[in-house]
């Protein structure tokens, strides 16, 4: 479907898209794909929690003025933390910090992963030799204990500070999938035709490459996101996040201290994970269906045996 | 051969570049959280205060450049000074070291087996029962927070049915011993940790390789070896899956640094005691010489397995060794 809106459309030049046409075709790719569909709804859903709290929550999240680490009852559908807080009005209001920094930190990795991968490919020789070992090192060396050394200095700093080291621990992965996809432009022919025609560097990347590489970006930055929500959780889990503010992690943190599995407290552990894993996939399913819209031969087949190569 | 070469570099650069960072981190962190720790350490061994002193940059007296020779010396000859709790850094270690292999060890090889293998068969009988449910909720799984799987495991299996310990490596009383009892001990207690980590990895393994064998599966040296009529495990096993592996073997060792980071919240969701659970006390206890020490270790471990997926890359494909 993809090839013949391109071939319907006259004049364009074969290869080259602006940004406006890749935009229009990822809208309808993401409403013909039901794991999209499902992905977008859920993810909807989230961000509605995450910015209307007050509608859903019944109590405010730090009022610790009921019984203390109470199993689930009518008045408290999730129970009570160990001080006394409602769970159910923390996991509403929780949402919205963890939305905020899986979205920040996703954003700002690809941003930083295009940066240096699409640089690192469009310029090539010493700068793709330098990119590529520094995108190598920040891939081998393992994050999470990275991660925990860093928090453990920034530690009560808050939301900036957990930003601030997801992203620098994050972007790696992304600046290698897009080098080596810039790389398999670099030569086409648009591209040596704005060379041609005296366009600088920035113009040529930001306005001829990247419109080319826009499902790639995209998948980078729900990639990115999956990969936040487990990681920014763990690190709170941990007990490395603020303890001040109300997390999804950091509500797992308390549940895990206080020993809410074996106290028969079990949603104060199971709930704000259940969480976590639901805006995790919804971020997955989204990449998931990217990855079928934007690779055609993984598509799901209708025969039971692919005898015939797809 | 210059293959072997350029990975064995890539190996002493990131090697160099991880204790470089954790030689920096301490002094460009904004506070005085090294200072207070070393604090605690007033009246021990002089040795060991002298590697902590070096390591933190605190209380010294000298050249930058000397000491950061002496640090790259201290690292190399395993002296990361004390813990917290006044013992060497290295004896703790290698205390928690055998159990974090065990798990580590063995869960990434069964998740790498059963998901390579999975993986093969689903993309050959692509869109069956396999392909459309199973492998896409493993691939689901593995989006999930490894610590909710844990909790998820450690509540069912060992709170509400009580199958598993809840805890621990061995039980508390039991002695140490090769005997049937202690190792079933042991296993009983590995298995939840374990079990966690093999569900949330083997999902990443049958994609990779569905999707490899899906490309693989269209080329022609397969419709040839369909042409000349070879049984079709020969197809799937030896023509199209041996060729689809390869990325998977560069994608295990990326994969490492993955499973280890998701090993320390297991470890701490069980209360298991390996290097994860040291990781996760050291935070605790704000002890900052066991935390690098460990940052150092984690880092060497992925090192040394993307090194040896390297070699093995470039044994079983020849195209490697020439690029």
């Amino acid at each position: 479907m993809n090839a013949q809106a391109e071939l319907s459309r006259p004049g364009a030049a074969p290869g080259a898209r602006s940004f406006n046409d890749a935009g229009v075709r990822l809208g309808k790719a993401i409403l013909r794909n039901r794991k999209a569909t499902i992905g977008l709804a859920l993810l909807l859903l989230i961000t509605f929690v995450a910015l209307f709290p007050g509608l859903i929550a019944p109590y405010d999240p730090h009022a610790a003025i009921f019984d203390q680490q109470i199993g689930p009852s009518s008045g408290h559908i999730l129970g009570t933390t160990q001080v006394g807080e409602d769970v159910f009005s923390q996991l509403i209001y929780g949402t919205r910090l963890t939305l905020i920094i899986t979205v920040v930190v996703g954003a700002i990795t690809t941003i930083v992963a295009v940066l240096i991968g699409v640089t690192a490919a469009y310029i090539g020789g010493m700068a793709d030799g330098t990119l590529s070992l520094l995108t190598d090192i920040f891939l081998i060396v393992p994050t999470l204990p990275l991660l925990i050394v860093l928090s453990t200095y920034l530690e009560g700093s808050g939301t900036v500070a957990i930003i601030a080291v997801l992203c620098l621990t994050g972007w790696a992965f992304g600046a290698r999938q897009l080098r080596s996809q810039a790389l398999s432009i670099r030569n086409k022919d648009f591209l040596e035709s704005a060379r041609v025609r005296g366009e600088r560097r920035p113009y040529i990347i930001l306005v001829e490459i990247l419109p080319n590489m826009l499902s790639l970006v995209v998948a980078n930055f729900l990639g990115s996101a999956v990969y936040t929500v487990a990681t920014a959780a763990g690190l709170q889990f941990l007990g490395l996040g603020n303890s001040g503010e109300i997390t999804w992690g950091t509500m797992l943190h308390f549940a895990q201290q206080n020993g809410a599995l074996e106290s028969g407290n079990v949603f104060w552990a199971l709930a704000p994970g259940a969480a976590v894993a639901l805006l995790g996939t919804s971020f997955a399913l989204l990449n998931y269906a990217f990855d079928e819209i934007t690779n055609p031969a993984l598509r799901p087949a209708r025969r039971r045996r692919g005898k015939s190569p797809a | 051969m210059r293959f072997v070469i350029k990975r064995l570099g890539l190996f002493l650069v990131t090697l160099w570049a991880a204790m470089t960072i954790n030689f920096l981190i301490p002094r460009l962190m904004p506070g005085n959280e090294a200072t207070a720790v070393l604090a605690q350490f007033k009246g021990v061994n002089p040795a060991a205060l002298h590697a902590l002193q070096v390591e933190f940059g605190v209380g010294l007296d000298q050249n930058p450049i000397l000491t950061y020779i002496q640090y790259m010396g201290n690292c190399l000859t395993g002296q990361f000074g004390l813990t917290a709790a006044r013992v060497p850094v290295m004896t703790v270690i290698m205390q928690g070291l055998p159990w974090t292999l065990g798990l580590v060890g063995v869960t990434t090889v069964i998740a790498f087996v059963a998901g390579t293998v999975l993986g093969m068969i689903s993309a050959w009988r692509r869109g069956g029962s396999l392909d459309s449910l199973l492998s896409p909720f493993l691939f689901i799984l593995t989006t999930f927070p490894v610590f909710f799987i844990g909790l998820i495991l450690l509540y069912v299996f060992g709170v509400a049915l009580n199958w598993f310990p809840l805890a621990s490596n061995y039980s508390i009383g039991t002695n140490p011993s090769f005997t049937l009892e202690f190792v079933w001990d042991i296993i009983s207690h590995a298995t939840l940790p374990a079990l966690t980590l093999v569900v949330t990895t083997a999902g990443g393994w049958i994609y990779t390789m569905r999707n490899n064998m899906v490309t693989t599966l269209s080329e022609d040296y397969v419709r040839m070896a369909r042409a000349k009529g070879l049984p079709s495990w020969r197809i799937m096993v030896d023509y199209s899956a041996r060729n689809a592996i390869l990325p998977n073997l560069t994608g295990f060792a990326m994969q490492l640094g993955f499973v280890l980071g998701g090993s320390i919240l297991v470890e701490y969701t069980f209360s298991y005691p390996g290097l994860g659970y040291l990781f996760f006390t050291g935070t605790t206890n704000h002890d900052l010489p066991l935390q690098g020490a460990l940052f150092l270790f984690y880092t060497l471990a992925v090192l040394v397995c993307v090194l040896v997926a390297d070699f093995a890359t470039a044994v079983l494909d020849p195209r490697t060794r020439d690029a």
